[in-house]
């Protein structure tokens, strides 16, 4: 009997600049169904941070209630992390961003845990464009209660007893769009190699990060006429473009050559490059994006992708000019400074 | 890359390395899996269906499983698969209510074996119970080769030797010990049916440099000298010993003479230390011991005064390779090193001889007064003559001799069958599933990370003073179990059924070595370069599936797999599944 992962890793793996393999960035053995898809979503973080050399300890990890919620412990397991009550991870990440602003906030939540309960929180959050990365692992029911349809769920598809979910789904994604998101893309738990580079891209992000990552729940929504199992959504699946996400530092040998694809700088020279980029799709533009969205809707098509950025974002502190020093590194001297300043601007306001 | 055929069963033999480099393909795993369950008898009797000599080769054997290991590539040591047999035969019950008991139903044939050692006895092992009537000739007094003759008793303790030699002549073998066969022919004209030759490599080289016949008297040729030790003939040695030579054999002469009075005992050797042919065991061991190895010395002169010898002097060397990594040894300019000695032991080498086979036999020889032997059948050009062991192919070492006797004990009763020689029995295969539950296996799935744990040994003080004994403790019983654990059951397979598949990923994301990656195909050179880790080991096949839906292919790297299991327990599909493949050599029958 196991459940017990070996602590013997191959010996060639590669090294990043930091000097760490990726088993610096696992986590826990996830206690998630065997084949769920939330587990590849994590595969995928670890994969993401390894290659862009982030420190372990300078990374949080938020969530709230669900088997998506409960990922954080099989990821970054040398990383901070605050599993909070269900659909609250939104106010948990404001007010740790809001206190240490140096810190990499990865939030991860579920269908039910941000279109339900969360709502509220997850609306207020995008608004206000606080610098972090939100992961939905998007299975279409709540998992952990034993399969209920989720507010995701298309009209239609069919849960494992196979009854017909009789209610319009919320689109997490043009949701975002529509609430002024300044990243928005769309991804498949079963597509690393276009969920890394989304990943890595979000991180980078200054901003609202939003990644709606369909996730297949093997145990309760992998069944014929679910339109959120593997096969599904494998045969609907349509992609935007190949994504890359090209840092700045390995700019000058990774170059892709003009005219091949689309370039999105970003605000410190790293670069996200499109290639065979839909003709109806501008990821500058919002509208279009939204449009994209609708129109693959229309044609039962699922888009993936990047779908939306703007590149001049800039993030709560910025807008309510906080100071440029993390709050929770200033002292008494510099949150105090005394009764002579206090004296000084009572009597500017005589 | 074609899907790999994991039905031909030379594909999991493959995998599991020790077995496959055991030139007898004892079924290790399989035997450390009953050491661990304290299945002693059971653990023995699998050895000795395939090796023969369980005790002698758990003390002595060469193990090149070991430098094969899987576990060797994962952390620092192989597992000590030598040692682990040791406790198999050391803790056994009664074994020969097992075994074939004599007298056998006889078929009329005779067979007649010329040599005692490892490669005949196990012909005899083989054939006696088929029937053949079976006249073993060594001028020895009594069986086992070199086993007896050469390996010291403080390696091999002479109890062990005979009981495992006699459960072979207890099969009811004519044995014609002290009798030196000087004529094949004599052999042939005798009428036996088959004859096979296992007169191993006798005759160990000289040194031929200034000084060598008035020294005479100190100096000795080692095998000789082993053997004369090892048959009491000779019962000490002067307190100053120079051996010349890097091998095993240098490494036995050096050892006995502690044992016989030589306190300053030098090893000298022309080549490198890393580059001696002794094993790295035997070196540290001799070390141990207080003997000194010098290394890049090659001997001048044997320096004799007053007709006594008084020492030998040397001249400096280094290794110089040329363009094509060939070496040569190159004076260093440096002045003669002389080294005082009482007495010099030659081991250098060893050699075949075959004074006693004439022509008219029929055995042709080719290469450097090698016997004309077919590399499979080891038939000579005389139809009805069999060669096995050293006398085959020069000095190798015991478990190869084993591997040689069964093989020509296969031929020998194919030919008396009046059946093909190179028709050759196909192995006895199976493979069967061990899943319980879950997360519950038949096996001991978890991986240990235990380092090798070391084999006791006895005190210097107490083992020097006493050649006969053992240097060796061998492992108590908690510490073999521990040792056994660190097996990674690697015969335990990984087995992929394509059809179930949902690519799902969780085989990729759990595996700890990351052996497995879905990717689309290509040969193989470029898809090594595509897998989740690098694959640089290609003596290590890649497993390869059939094309899946998403147009990808499974590629799984056999290189580090753990066979943990956890890309079975994590398959929703049971597209993967562990199943135990048993691989057995199948032996003359
Ligand atoms: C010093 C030393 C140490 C060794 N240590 C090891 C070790 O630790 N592990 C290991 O695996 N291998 C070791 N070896 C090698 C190993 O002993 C041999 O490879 C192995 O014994 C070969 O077996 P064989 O059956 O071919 O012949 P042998 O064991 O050589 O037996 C041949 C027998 O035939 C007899 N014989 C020869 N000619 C005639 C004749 N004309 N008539 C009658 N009898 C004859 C010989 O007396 C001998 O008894 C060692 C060898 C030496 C020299
Ligand atoms: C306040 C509160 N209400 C209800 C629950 C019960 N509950 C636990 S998980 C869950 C739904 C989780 O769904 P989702 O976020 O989609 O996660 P999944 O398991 O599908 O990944 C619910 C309703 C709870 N834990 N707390
Ligand atoms: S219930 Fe579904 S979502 Fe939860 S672990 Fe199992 S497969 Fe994954
Ligand atoms: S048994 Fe499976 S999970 Fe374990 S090391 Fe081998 S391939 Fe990887
Ligand atoms: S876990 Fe099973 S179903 Fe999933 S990818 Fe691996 S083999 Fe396929
Ligand atoms: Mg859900």
């Amino acid at each position: 009997m196991t459940y017990i992962r070996s602590q013997f890793r191959h010996p060639g793996l590669p090294k990043n600049d930091l000097g760490y393999t990726t088993k610096e960035y696992e986590g826990a053995i996830s206690t998630l169904c065997a084949g769920c898809g939330h587990d590849s979503i994590s595969g995928s973080i670890i994969q993401a941070c390894f290659e862009m050399s982030i420190a372990p300890h300078r990374i949080a990890k938020l969530s709230g209630i669900g088997c998506s919620s409960k990922t954080p412990t099989y990821f970054l397991g040398h990383s901070h992390g605050f599993n909070s009550v269900h659909g609250r991870m939104p106010s948990v990440a404001t007010g740790a961003n809001m206190a240490n602003r140096d810190l990499l906030y990865m939030g991860v939540s579920g269908d039910g845990d941000s279109a339900s309960i969360g709502m509220g929180q997850f609306v207020h959050v995008i608004r206000r464009n606080l610098n972090m990365v939100y992961i939905v692992m998007n299975n279409g029911c709540y998992g952990l209660t034993k399969g209920q349809d989720s507010a995701t769920a298309d009209a239609g598809s069919k849960s494992k007893k196979g009854v017909a979910n009789p209610f319009q789904p919320i689109d997490m994604a043009g949701l975002a769009l529509e609430l002024g998101a300044s990243f928005v893309a769309q991804s498949f738990s079963g597509d690393k190699e276009q969920l890394i580079p989304l990943i890595k891209a979000a991180i980078d992000h200054p901003g609202f990060a939003f990644i709606n990552v369909i996730s297949p729940c093997v145990t309760f929504n992998n069944n014929p006429g679910s339109t959120k199992s593997y096969d599904y959504v494998r045969e609907h699946v349509e992609a935007t473009a190949t994504v890359d996400f090209v840092p700045l530092k390995k700019e000058i040998t990774t170059s892709y050559q003009k005219g091949t694809g689309t370039d999105i700088k970003m605000h410190d020279g790293s670069y996200i490059h499109l290639e065979k980029l839909a003709d109806d799709l501008d990821p500058y533009d919002r509208l279009s994006a939204m449009n994209a969205l609708q129109n693959a809707r229309n044609k039962n098509e699922i888009l993936t992708g990047l779908l939306y950025i703007n590149p001049e974002s800039t993030d709560l502190h910025h807008t309510i000019q906080t100071s440029d020093r993390p709050l929770n590194t200033l002292g008494q001297e510099e949150l105090c400074p005394g009764s002579g300043v206090l004296e000084g601007i009572n009597g500017e306001l005589r | 890359m074609k899907p790999t055929d994991d039905k031909n069963p030379e594909y999991f033999h493959k995998v599991v390395d020790c077995q496959y480099a055991c030139p007898a393909h004892t079924p290790v795993p399989e035997y450390i899996r009953l050491i661990a369950e304290g299945k002693y008898t059971e653990a023995y009797m699998i050895n000795w269906e395939s090796n023969v000599f369980p005790g002698i080769l758990g003390r002595t054997c060469d193990r090149p499983c070991e430098p094969a290991c899987r576990r060797g590539r994962v952390e620092e040591e192989p597992v000590a698969i030598c040692r682990l047999k040791r406790v198999a035969a050391d803790n056994k019950e009664d074994v020969k209510q097992f075994m074939p008991k004599a007298p056998f139903e006889k078929n009329g044939k005779r067979i007649a074996l010329i040599g005692g050692g490892p490669a005949s006895l196990t012909v005899a092992r083989d054939l006696a119970p088929l029937g053949y009537e079976i006249h073993l000739y060594d001028e020895q007094d009594a069986g086992g080769g070199m086993m007896r003759s050469q390996i010291p008793s403080f390696r091999l303790p002479i109890d062990v030797l005979n009981e495992e030699v006699d459960y072979i002549l207890d099969l009811g073998i004519h044995t014609q010990f002290k009798t030196y066969v000087s004529s094949l022919q004599e052999i042939l004209d005798m009428g036996y049916d088959a004859v096979f030759v296992g007169t191993g490599a006798p005759r160990g080289r000289d040194l031929i440099i200034p000084g060598r016949k008035e020294a005479d008297r100190n100096i000795h040729i080692g095998v000789d000298w082993l053997a004369s030790v090892a048959f009491e003939h000779t019962h000490k040695i002067g307190k100053k010993v120079i051996v010349l030579g890097g091998g095993n054999t240098a490494m036995d002469c050096c050892r006995t003479s502690r044992r016989l009075g030589g306190e300053q005992v030098k090893v000298v050797v022309r080549s490198p230390y890393a580059e001696m042919k002794a094993s790295p065991w035997e070196k540290e061991d001799a070390l141990h011991e207080d003997i000194q190895i010098l290394d890049n010395h090659v001997p001048k002169i044997f320096v004799v005064e007053d007709g006594k010898l008084k020492g030998m002097t040397f001249e400096k060397v280094h290794a110089v390779f040329n363009e094509k990594g060939k070496r040569s040894l190159v004076p260093t300019g440096e002045p003669e090193v002389f080294i005082e000695a009482d007495d010099v032991l030659v081991a250098i080498g060893l050699e075949n001889t075959f004074p006693w086979v004439e022509k008219s036999t029929g055995v042709e020889f080719g290469e450097w007064g090698m016997p004309v032997v077919d590399a499979v059948t080891f038939q000579s050009t005389n139809k009805s003559v069999f060669f096995g062991g050293d006398s085959a192919f020069g000095p190798k070492n015991v478990i190869t001799a084993v591997a040689h006797g069964h093989q020509a004990a296969i031929s020998i009763n194919l030919y008396l069958k009046e059946k093909s020689l190179t028709e050759r029995p196909s192995p006895f295969v199976n493979l069967v599933s061990q899943k319980m539950g879950i997360h519950e296996w038949s096996y001991d799935s978890e991986v240990e990370n235990d380092l090798r744990y070391a084999v006791p040994h006895a005190a210097k003080t107490v083992t020097l003073k006493d050649r006969k004994m053992e240097v060796e403790l061998g492992f108590d019983l908690q510490t073999a179990l521990k040792e056994a654990r660190r097996c990674l059951n690697c015969d335990v397979q990984t087995v992929f059924v394509k059809d179930r598949c949902i690519e799902c990923d969780a085989c990729m994301d759990i595996c700890p070595t990351s052996c497995i990656t879905f990717t689309a195909n290509g040969e193989e050179e470029d898809l090594r370069t595509r897998l989740k880790a690098p694959s640089l080991n290609l003596s290590q096949d890649l497993y390869v599936s059939d094309t899946l839906p998403t147009s990808r292919v499974m590629v799984k790297d056999e290189d580090v797999c753990l066979h943990c299991g956890l890309c079975a327990e994590r398959c929703p599909t049971s597209a993967w599944d562990m199943q135990q493949f048993l691989y057995k050599v199948t032996k003359a029958c």
